[in-house]
């Protein structure tokens, strides 16, 4: 089957098997590993990406069912090469000892943060809740998105003063 | 030299741009040429027969490469070994062919293995492969299995695996002293599973040309991998290159060479295409290692006072179908050992039996052993206070090795390096105001409410180790680590190290040290690991051992460097070698600040080699390999206070307090982390955590979705701190910190829950302390039945 979808701004069109997952269109067909496999139950979050803005498993969602859809993967958060918020806060906290939970959480993190731009740290570990990691204890991750809500907070008053 | 800021700062992982950016490699990234994949088709019985194998309709399916059984590797792929035959216990070690053979002895046990051009394709033609079974009954429980007509291996009676034991003192005598009281506790430290997020994943490459296989794996240890597989595939070892790529942790889930890997790396070899296998979390939950999983009737003697006399232990230990790369050596010497804890007790004697059953077999996970024998000598810490009617605190505090006995010799014969362990117990206590905890405890009782207080007081054992000590209990390797540190012409320094960290951080950790040592930028320092092509040895990744083993290489290969800079230095600007000194990265003259050259210079020079000391070597690298004389021992206490709900039987964190002591901390804000994660692994397993098997040896626990991966909102902020007592071992006066966590947490929180249900007169359960055991236990004490 044809599927085409756009893909960190870039439209990219595949032939699929219909029982293609997206996790695996993002990873096999066009190679964009950064979106990991951690489970076979939707339980971990580790393959999760943005659909339309919003957070999804892509472990959950087949490949034929993003037809049309925006999808942005960890490798599309950095613009120009700059660090997105998320990532950098991720790094200046520490948020992450593997790596292989990361990208999931920081796009789950990402949602959350367009929702409530300035949440509390219960709600930041609820709205994790969807993405285990077993190496950091969720501390430092706590505080990434709360040092990333910060930082995007500030552009933002930054943009608007400026207006 | 004087110390830097760059030890002990809170420097931002190295490691961390390509893991945000999502371009790091992990091994199911590898993608080349040819690649096809390989799925396993494992056994849906715990025990039975096989009658036959007709691979016929899987051959045929589409995409398929070939279909594999126990009789295709017949004298290609050779039984996978133990590597840690542990002596003077009796130890069996039955053959464990890497597909079955005439007998499957767990579920999720390799029974055939299909490779096929596609993921997709190989899992389908998996399913058409048609395997007749006779069931046979399964041996689950371990009490049951040391009595049962049925025999997990025919030739290993009984089902023991060993029966090892050590002694110290004279328990039976220390226990009929007059005054003294023996309590009895029986405690289950319960199966856990690793969960590395990470499933494990392989890909083999064969060059006929060059006759080189190189295997990517989720390894822990690749240089031990490289070793084990050399033999079990009979292939020379220096045509075998081992990498461990991106790792998306381990726990201890990644040091054993499992059968697949064999089987991968040998069917590159058979097909001539590269191969990649990476399991599903189900094949991981059922064929990838499980920790824990103990049986222990304990008995502490304790005087009147709160002294402890002895202790002594009878602990069955679960080793499940087939012994495990290491699994000899968690329930012995890394558990009987350390039964002493942080305390003085003059009378230890600790026998443990080694089981075999029908279930997926266990090898370390993060603590492996330590973690049990905290449990059990915690909680009979606080089952002892409350039968004398004592405080926690204070039957601990009377107790522990005073700080001016180090080093210290226990009764098992370990010799501990160094502590102040009074000073961690007291810090804890006042980071949680501890006469305040209680005095709100007793307020809320007045409530209703029902709040409780726990403490752990440990010691750990770890950064393994001195090789002729661990080569003595039965390890057939070493555990010195090598380093090199090497400059380039322009000034730039790579590390390699033995060590093969996955998510712990070293890649900071070492060029720390290095900068610091050598005074060079540490945006100029990368650190390599995990590829027996560039490293000469290494035995890898575990025990807490990577900073003081690992980094204490590093330290003495910038030692070196150092050296030989120096005496290059000293003979191009004309002076003794004695003369100059070494700041910021620079040698200068003494008294003459200006004459000088920066170790960059230097660097260049020994390269360019137009002007070196008569009979130097060109070049500017260090090499050293350390093993140390001594294991470390990190120690700490940590504390909490929980509320059970007494209508629900839900149990809540309010506070967690942690204070460790990992000697001298190289950087605070990895070490921090490696706490935090330490923490919820070990809170995890008093609370949720447990790999459940049926009667038939089906374990109900085989997904995420059944097993209780802890998740963010389940904890409280830790409130972490240190104090730092240097260890004499290494030079650089580092512990370890990767286990500290898990070790102390899962008693401190058993201990606070026991303590909110003391009202109820309910002095123990058994983990995990799930509301529903919690609430039937209050509704039987109430009287309520249930
Ligand atoms: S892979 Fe685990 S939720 Fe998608
Ligand atoms: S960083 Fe390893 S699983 Fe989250």
């Amino acid at each position: 089957m044809r599927v085409t979808m756009t893909v960190n701004g870039v439209e990219c069109t595949r032939d699929v098997e219909p029982r293609t997952l997206l996790v695996y269109f993002l990873r096999e067909h066009l190679g964009l590993t950064g979106t990991h496999v951690g489970c076979d139950t939707s339980s971990c979050g580790a393959c999760t990406v943005l659909m339309n803005g919003k957070a999804v498993k892509s472990c959950t969602v087949l490949a034929v069912q993003a037809e049309g859809a925006h999808i942005t993967t960890v490798e599309g958060l950095a613009r120009n090469g700059e660090l997105h918020p998320i990532q950098q806060a991720f790094w200046d906290e520490h948020g992450l000892q593997c790596g292989f939970c990361t990208p999931g959480m920081m796009l789950a993190a990402v949602d959350l943060l367009q929702r409530n731009p300035n949440p509390t740290d219960e709600e930041i570990r609820h709205a994790l809740e969807g993405n285990l990691c077993r190496c950091t204890g969720y501390q430092h991750i706590v505080n990434a998105v709360k040092a990333a809500a910060r930082a995007m907070g500030a552009a933002v008053g930054a943009t608007a003063g400026g207006e | 030299m004087a110390v830097t800021q760059v030890f002990g700062a809170r420097v931002r992982r190295r490691e961390d741009p390509r893991l945000i950016r999502g371009t790091a490699t992990y091994t199911d990234d590898v993608v080349l040429p040819g690649l096809c994949y390989a799925a396993f088709v494992r056994s849906p019985h715990a025990h039975a027969r096989i009658q036959r194998v007709d691979t016929a309709r899987a051959r045929q399916a589409p995409g398929v490469l070939g279909v594999f059984t126990a009789q295709d590797l017949e004298g290609k792929v050779n039984s996978i070994p133990c590597g840690w035959q542990v002596p003077n216990c009796d130890l069996k070690t039955p053959p464990h062919p890497p597909l079955a053979k005439d007998k499957v002895r767990f579920v999720g046990d390799p029974v055939a293995v299909v490779v096929a051009e596609t993921r997709a394709q190989a899992y389908d033609a998996a399913g058409l492969v048609e395997v007749d079974y006779e069931v046979l009954p399964a041996v689950v429980d371990m009490e049951q299995a040391l009595h049962s007509a049925t025999l997990v291996h025919e030739d290993v009676p009984e089902n023991r695996v060993l029966l090892w034991s050590v002694k110290g003192g004279d328990f039976e005598a220390a226990a009929r002293e007059p005054g003294v009281r023996v309590v009895r506790q029986r405690l289950v430290n319960q199966r856990l599973i690793p969960n590395a997020m990470e499933p494990r994943a392989a890909v083999a490459q064969y060059n006929p040309g060059t006759g080189e296989l190189t295997l990517w794996l989720t390894t822990q240890n690749p240089h031990i991998v490289r070793v084990i597989l050399s033999g079990v595939l009979s292939f020379p070892e220096h045509k075998l290159r081992v990498v461990a790529p991106e790792v998306g942790g381990g726990f201890g889930s990644k040091i054993p060479v499992y059968a697949e890997e064999a089987v991968i790396a040998h069917l590159a070899t058979r097909l001539q295409r590269p191969v990649k296998w990476a399991e599903t979390r189900r094949e991981n939950y059922l064929a990838t290692i499980h920790g824990r999983d103990h049986i222990t009737d304990a008995e502490m003697a304790v005087r009147p006072d709160g002294t402890v006399v002895g202790v002594r232990v009878r602990t069955l230990a679960n080793f499940g179908a087939y012994l495990s790369t290491a699994a000899p050596a968690i329930p012995t010497i890394l558990y009987g050992l350390i039964l002493s804890g942080p305390y003085r007790i003059p009378n230890i004697d600790c026998e443990v039996t080694g089981v075999f059953t029908n279930t997926t077999p266990t090898d370390a996970y993060r603590g492996a052993g330590r973690p049990e024998a905290t449990y059990v000598l915690e909680r009979m810490m606080d089952v002892a206070a409350r039968e004398l009617g004592m405080d926690p605190a204070e039957i601990r505090r009377r107790n522990l090795i005073p700080k001016d006995q180090f080093p210290y010799t226990v009764a098992t014969g370990i010799t501990y390096d160094s502590g102040d362990y009074a000073r961690a117990l007291d810090r804890a206590l006042e980071i949680l105001d501890y006469p305040k905890a209680r005095s709100e405890q007793a307020a809320a009782r007045q409530q209703g409410r029902y709040l409780g207080i726990g403490l752990s007081t440990y010691v750990e054992i770890c950064g393994a180790g001195p090789s002729k000590v661990v080569g003595s209990t039965g390890f057939s390797g070493g555990l010195w680590e090598s380093a090199v540190v090497r400059f380039s012409p322009t000034g730039k320094v790579t590390v390699f190290t033995g060590t093969s960290p996955h998510g712990q951080g070293e890649e900071t950790t070492f060029a720390q040290i290095v900068s610091q040592e050598l005074g060079v930028p540490l945006d100029d320092v990368e650190v390599l690991h995990g590829d027996t092509d560039s490293i000469l040895m290494g035995w890898g990744t575990y025990g807490s051992r990577t900073t003081p083993v690992g980094g204490t290489a590093v330290y003495l290969a910038a030692q070196k460097v150092k050296e030989k800079a120096r005496r290059i230095a000293a003979h191009q600007l004309e002076v003794s070698a004695d003369d100059l000194v070494f700041e910021a990265g620079r040698f200068h003259v003494r008294g003459a600040p200006d004459r000088g050259m920066t170790i960059q210079e230097v660097a260049l020079q020994a390269y360019l080699a137009w002007n070196l000391p008569e009979g130097m070597e060109p070049g500017l690298e260090g090499q050293a390999n350390w093993d140390p004389s001594n294991f470390v021992f990190p120690f700490g206490t940590h504390a909490c206070v929980v509320e059970v709900d007494p209508d629900t039987g839900q149990v809540k964190i309010l506070r967690y307090v942690a204070v460790d002591d990992c000697g001298r901390v190289i950087n605070p804000l990895i070490v921090d982390g490696q706490v935090h994660g330490g923490i919820v692994q070990g809170v995890a397993q008093a609370l949720w955590e447990f790999a459940r098997y049926d009667e038939h040896g089906n374990l109900l626990t085989a997904s995420m979705a059944d097993y209780a991966v802890p998740k963010a909102a389940w904890f409280p902020r830790f409130e972490c701190e240190r104090t730092e007592t240097p260890t004499p071992v290494n030079p650089l006066g580092v512990k370890g910190v990767g286990e500290t966590g898990t070790i102390a947490a899962t008693p401190c929180v058993v201990n606070a829950v026991m303590d909110a249900l003391s009202p109820f007169g309910i002095r123990h359960l058994d983990m995990p302390l799930w509301p529903e055991k919690i609430w039937r236990a209050i509704q039987q004490a109430r009287g309520g039945g249930a």
